[in-house]
């Protein structure tokens, strides 16, 4: 017998021996080959504002109660204190800020501020309030909580308090507190009657009104602050009577019970002065694992969940589970380390090859999900310094192979950092990315070294931590309309991710954070992206489309790039 | 535990004679028990495919060549080139099971032969001299023993970081004690019995007492306990791997990994877990079987 | 009696006062920065400095260790760093959940495996005895977590008859005082939130179930097929007893004495069980705090769950030994 007869006997034995046990079955549909992504980014955002408009028509009210799961436990219910997007959930549904958004834009829109006037000098806005608003506990909200509010932020207790761990937006916008050396750019707050207020800073903000519609500046009750949260120093803020049981906001809905770690049941606030929603019960229960989110929605014990993996959309689709995307409002990149001692990452034409060896419509249409739209630069086109016009890098192995030559780095090995164990919004599955990305670069002739962390606390740990890391995937969700939110992130000072030193860059970055006006920070900025992508740092590849998956009874839904979601307008039909 | 998994009560007028060795009579109960004939088999099955798997395997490990065979919305089924399908990763199913059996083999005996050895020199140190030294060692048993092994298995296995070295030591370690104790209560339990008193009179020192005489006695419970305790490596690894523990890769074939994997994909192609599941059951029970088979044969008890 | 309790008593300090030693080098082994993990990807250096300032990371490690005994004397055993709730509370709060799973699988394994050991038993070598013998060792090769799996997929969602996580349904508004949720319904008066917790205990009762069914299974028949061949049971028959006032009487008392001493064992091995069927039906209890914890590096949590559990195990390990010292007279004199 020949040995590749006997091979086969054997695996044929075994095969049969596995099937008696009777648990094969056959996969379903037709494979995928296309390269083509099927849809634009546009869609996400049409498909929203159809949405959008179709809340006037749902009906005005249906079940009693919706409930959603979550992947985790709010860390606190007050939101100053929160960084993460479970928290915020649940916070937009209790809290309002001065600021809202524009229905599926990252754009502020008037919310507890009906208007505001910027100062010609950028250090100073005023704001005109909306009147007779209350609390949920029946206080008013009026200029004088407004202050009362800046002045909570600012003065935090020293400790964990001031660290980003505990308040992070308030410590990376406005850099400091009271009693910090040097002390935060926040200088003073004056109410002018119930209705107006006005706000002074040490220095241009020009993000500062965007900045306002971030939960974390939520207006929060000043009597119940001063009543129940009391944190002296060197004590952690988030577990005060306050962020436990009576978080108070003029928000939609208020705290009814909170199960720590299991469930969180939000109830309709009868003070609130906007519309009241539609469902007047909420339940937010905490499911951690996808895959069993997935399963609680299919059998019928939650109406949603956030994230759907992109495995399951065409199974959750079968079901009759609707599918609703979130406007995209994110980057997912391939870093290129520019310090890795591996290989010449520091040469501009190896990363150009690098770049032309990626065909990001294959990786767009074969591991994110339908509706993401890949990526020319740094940031998304809703932010604001997007432009058009920046050198791009068009899938051509060719040209990769001949850059490589040129730079007689012909016989690249690179170790190829990413992450398991983790779904991001910006990198649905990480590995499915990865293996297609792999073999382009091979194909091209580059050799890749797979090098698997698990997320937390290892892969960033050793992407931002050390400078042993080739090249990786990352990526960033935008918090609020502020083009520094991405790119000064990124590229606003050296870093160990990517391990170079641009003093222009630096530069150029921290004086556009301080331009005063909009407008003029636009031209700036644009001028930066085209800088960014011809010194080619990485490569951008897409803007991944987040999704959300409800029961086939729920209606009024309307995403939100920047997740401003509350439940107002949510019906559960019966 | 030594509860015997089948009684028989001895049958009158059937004692052997006098003179035949454990080991010849163990053979013989061997031969006759079902249960030894087919845990002996799988684990001679187990053996063979982990030892000859990449002469097996049609194509080469974790390869991920196929990865537009397995997306998100597809995975390939069996097909002529590819017997079992495509796994999680884009490899070959049944190349990818093979090998897993490779990995759990090696992991499996390596940690059960640090659990072995270890605990093993621990327990006869401890039963062999007495005194202080076994205080301190028992002590030292008792605290690994504290917490429930897997739960030790887990916090060691975190310590070490992502290599199937940590899965090979947290669970040899975890099963040091079992090991230790055994071979205490063997040597403590024969120091009082006939021979060992006759030897002492007879003037032989304790070493050889003890390296000649009492060790090979405590072999074959310990052999028992290594075989049962293999069964159980195996499953833990695959615990921990589900854990995310060990292995970082997720494309190297380990069977517990691949449960994990195949979680992704479970609404369109459940087998992706299924069958490193099934695998992983099959092989243990086969070392239980044969474990259990041996111990009873082995058990003075049961002589006829 | 006294002194064998106390002697065993005794023994429990020294062995946690090494284990605390141990876990507290354990946790600083662990690769991984706790300061970066809390931070995630908004690591700055700056922060990564007042994140360890302000937490006392970077304090020596003898005085970390020193406030470290120090606290738990106090009965504190730490701040989670990544939820910020004290690790004690949470174990508290948890802890009803890992104890109602784990009576669950012990009723179920009891309820069907002592029957079933008992048949067996009484006639080994037959084809009930292989039948239960077979299945009761798949109980044990089967991965908990894969049968878990197995139970959700087809008992969950493709036939619908149970819910696939959680505790209670999200749906049902019940309080709970105890956190037992079965309880909580019978003393808030809610029987269907009792019922419906009750239902989601079912199939991870039964996935953590098969391990010590297959124990029990074993050493019932063991016990009772040699009980059955005692002396005593020959003199009964002998008096003319009737077969099932024998059995009931004498053979299943005898018999039921080592399952009683193995469950302390056992107990252990559900923990374990614990962790992973807790992850698969994410059950809020004290298995998938630990899972989550050391994904995340979360040191209080580490330190102060193993403590708590060696603490647990080793009293009711004390609580087992001294009934049984109760039972059975001879054990009290070795």
């Amino acid at each position: 017998m020949s040995r590749r007869h006997l091979r086969r006997s054997v695996a044929i034995t075994m095969v049969s021996a596995l099937s008696a046990l009777g648990l094969a079955a056959c996969g379903s549909s037709e494979p995928q080959t296309s390269t083509e992504p099927d849809q634009s980014a546009s869609d996400a955002v049409t498909q929203c504002e159809d949405l959008n408009a179709a809340v006037a028509d749902a009906p005005a009210s249906g079940a009693d109660e919706f409930v959603f799961a979550a992947s985790s436990d709010p860390a606190t219910l007050n939101p100053f204190h929160a960084s993460d997007g479970e928290t915020f959930r649940v916070a937009r549904q209790m809290f309002e800020g001065l600021v809202g958004t524009t229905p599926c834009t990252p754009d502020p829109a008037p919310l507890l501020a009906s208007a505001w006037e910027v100062a010609p000098d950028g250090q100073s806005y005023t704001f005109t309030l909306e009147e007779g608003v209350q609390f949920s506990d029946g206080t008013p909200f009026n200029a004088q909580a407004v202050c009362d509010n800046f002045e909570y932020w600012n003065n935090q207790p020293k400790g964990p308090a001031q660290t980003e761990d505990v308040s992070y937006y308030w410590l990376s916008l406005f850099r400091g507190f009271a009693d910090t050396d040097p002390p935060s750019i926040y200088d003073s707050c004056s109410p002018n009657g119930d209705t107006e207020v006005t706000i002074s800073l040490t220095e241009p903000f020009v993000g500062f009104v965007a900045a306002m519609s971030l939960p974390a500046f939520g207006m929060q009750s000043p009597s119940a602050l001063a009543e129940f949260n009391k944190v002296a120093n060197g004590e952690d803020p988030t577990s005060t009577e306050y962020a436990l049981r009576h978080p108070t906001g003029t928000g939609p809905y208020m705290l009814d019970t909170w199960d720590r770690g299991n469930e969180i049941r939000l109830t309709a606030n009868p003070n609130y002065w906007g519309e009241a929603p539609r469902t007047p019960n909420i339940t937010i229960t905490t499911i951690e694992d996808p895959g069993a989110r997935r399963d609680a929605l299919l059998n019928g014990e939650i109406d949603g969940y956030d994230l759907v993996a992109p495995g399951d959309i065409a199974p959750l689709t079968d079901a009759g589970i609707q599918l609703v995307n979130r406007p995209a409002f994110n980057i997912l990149y391939l870093g290129m380390n520019q310090s890795y001692a591996g290989a010449p990452l520091d040469d501009l034409k190896v990363r150009q090859a690098i770049a032309h060896a990626i065909d990001k419509d294959a990786v767009v249409a074969q591991t994110l999900p339908p509706g993401s739209v890949t990526a020319k630069e740094f940031i998304p086109p809703s932010v604001n310094g997007y432009t058009d016009d920046v050198t791009e890098y068009p899938y051509d192995p060719e040209m990769a192979m001949t850059l490589l030559e040129e730079a007689g780095a012909t016989d690249l090995e690179i170790d190829f950092n990413y992450p398991t164990d983790v779904s991001r919004p910006y990198m649905p599955s990480p590995a499915d990315t990865f293996n297609l990305i792999s073999t382009q670069l091979e194909a091209v002739g580059i050799t890749v070294n797979p090098v698997a962390d698990q997320w937390t606390p290892d892969y960033l740990d050793k992407i931002q931590g050390t400078e042993d890391h080739g090249i990786h995937l990352l990526g960033w969700t935008g918090d609020y309309n502020d083009t520094d939110n991405f790119l000064g992130v990124f590229f606003g000072r050296p870093s160990n991710e990517w391990g170079f030193d641009n003093p222009e860059l630096f530069s150029a970055l921290s004086e556009a954070r301080q331009i005063p006006t909009v407008e003029a920070q636009t031209s700036q900025y644009q001028a930066i992206n085209q800088t960014v992508m011809d010194y080619l740092p990485g490569v951008p590849i897409a803007h991944p489309v987040p999704s959300l998956a409800f029961g086939e009874n729920v209606v009024g839904f309307v995403p939100s790039p920047v997740q401003d979601e509350p439940f107002t307008t949510v019906v559960v039909t019966e | 535990m030594t509860v015997p998994l089948t009684v028989s009560p001895i049958a009158p007028g059937g004692v052997e004679e006098a003179g035949e060795s454990l080991w010849h009579g163990a053979w013989k109960r061997l031969r006759r028990s079902p249960m030894a004939i087919i845990g002996a088999t799988i684990v001679l099955l187990f053996v063979l495919v982990a030892v000859l798997a990449p002469v097996l395997a049609p194509y080469e490990p974790a390869s991920s060549e196929w990865t537009s065979l397995s997306t998100p919305t597809f995975v390939q089924g069996p097909t002529s080139e590819h017997l079992l399908g495509i796994d999680r990763w884009g490899s070959d199913m049944l190349t990818q099971l093979l090998f897993g059996a490779r990995q759990s083999l090696i992991i499996g005996v390596v940690s059960t032969l640090i659990g072995l050895f270890a605990g093993a020199a621990l327990g006869a140190l401890a039963g062999g001299l007495g005194g202080w030294v076994d205080t301190v060692v028992m002590r030292f048993v008792d605290i690994m023993l504290s917490i429930p092994s897997l739960l030790l298995a887990i916090s060691i296995a975190a310590a070490l970081g992502k290599s199937s070295y940590a899965l090979m030591i947290a669970i040899g370690v975890a099963q040091v004690p079992i090991f230790a104790r055994l071979l205490r209560g063997s040597m403590l339990s024969q120091s009082k019995s006939d021979y060992v008193l006759a030897a002492n009179a007879l003037g032989l020192r304790r070493r050889t007492i003890i390296m000649n005489h009492v060790l090979p006695n405590s072999l074959g419970p310990t052999i028992v306990q290594a075989t049962l305790n293999l069964a159980t490596a195996i499953i833990e690894v695959a615990a921990l791997s589900f854990l995310g523990l060990g292995q970082s890769d997720p494309a190297v074939a380990e069977w517990g990994r691949m449960i994990v994997s195949g979680q992704d994909r479970f609404l369109i192609a459940p087998w992706l877990s299924f069958y490193p599941g099934i695998c992983i059951a099959v092989t243990a029970l086969g070392f239980t079987l044969f474990g259990e088979a041996l111990r009873e044969a082995l058990d003075p008890k049961q002589r006829r | 009696m006294l002194r064998f309790a106390l002697r065993r008593f005794a023994l429990i300090v020294p062995t946690l006062f090494g284990l605390s030693i141990l876990l507290f080098a354990w946790v600083r082994i662990l690769p991984g920065d706790p300061a970066r993990s809390l931070l995630g990807q908004r690591a700055t250096p700056e922060a990564i400095a007042r994140v360890n300032e302000a937490y006392g990371f970077n304090e020596p490690l003898v005085q970390q260790y020193l406030s470290y005994i120090g606290a738990l004397l106090h009965g504190d055993l730490g701040i989670s760093i990544d939820l910020k709730e004290p690790v004690l509370n949470a174990f508290v709060d948890k802890l009803p959940a890992t104890i109602e799973l784990t009576f669950v699988a012990l009723l179920f394994a009891v309820v069907v495996g002592i029957p079933l050991g008992y048949y067996a038993g009484r006639r080994v070598g037959g084809w009930v005895d292989t039948a239960v013998v077979s299945t009761s060792l798949l109980g044990v090769v089967i991965p908990v977590f894969f049968l878990a799996i197995i139970l959700k997929y087809i008992f969950a969602l493709k036939l619908g008859w149970f819910d696939t996580a959680n505790r209670q349904s999200a749906r049902i508004d019940a309080e709970h005082p105890t956190n037992f949720f079965v309880l909580d319904g019978l003393v808030t008066g809610n029987l269907g939130a009792s019922w419906d917790a009750l239902l989601h205990l079912v199939l991870p009762g039964i996935a953590l179930g098969t391990i010590p069914l297959a124990i029990i299974v074993r050493i019932t028949r063991a016990s009772v097929s040699e009980v059955v061949h005692e002396d005593f049971v020959r003199t009964a028959e002998s008096k003319g007893l009737s077969t099932s006032v024998i059995n009931r009487r004498h053979v299943l008392r005898n018999a039921l004495l080592p399952v009683v001493t193995t469950i302390g064992l056992q107990l252990g091995l559900l923990l374990s069980g614990a962790v992973l069927t807790e992850t698969v039906f994410s059950l809020d209890g004290i298995g998938q705090y630990l899972y989550a914890a050391i994904r995340v590096r979360d040191y209080p949590v580490l330190q102060g769950f193993i403590l708590f559990i060696a603490l647990m195990y080793a009293v009711i390990n004390l609580i087992v030994d001294l009934s049984y010292g109760l039972i059975d007279p001879r054990v009290r004199v070795s």
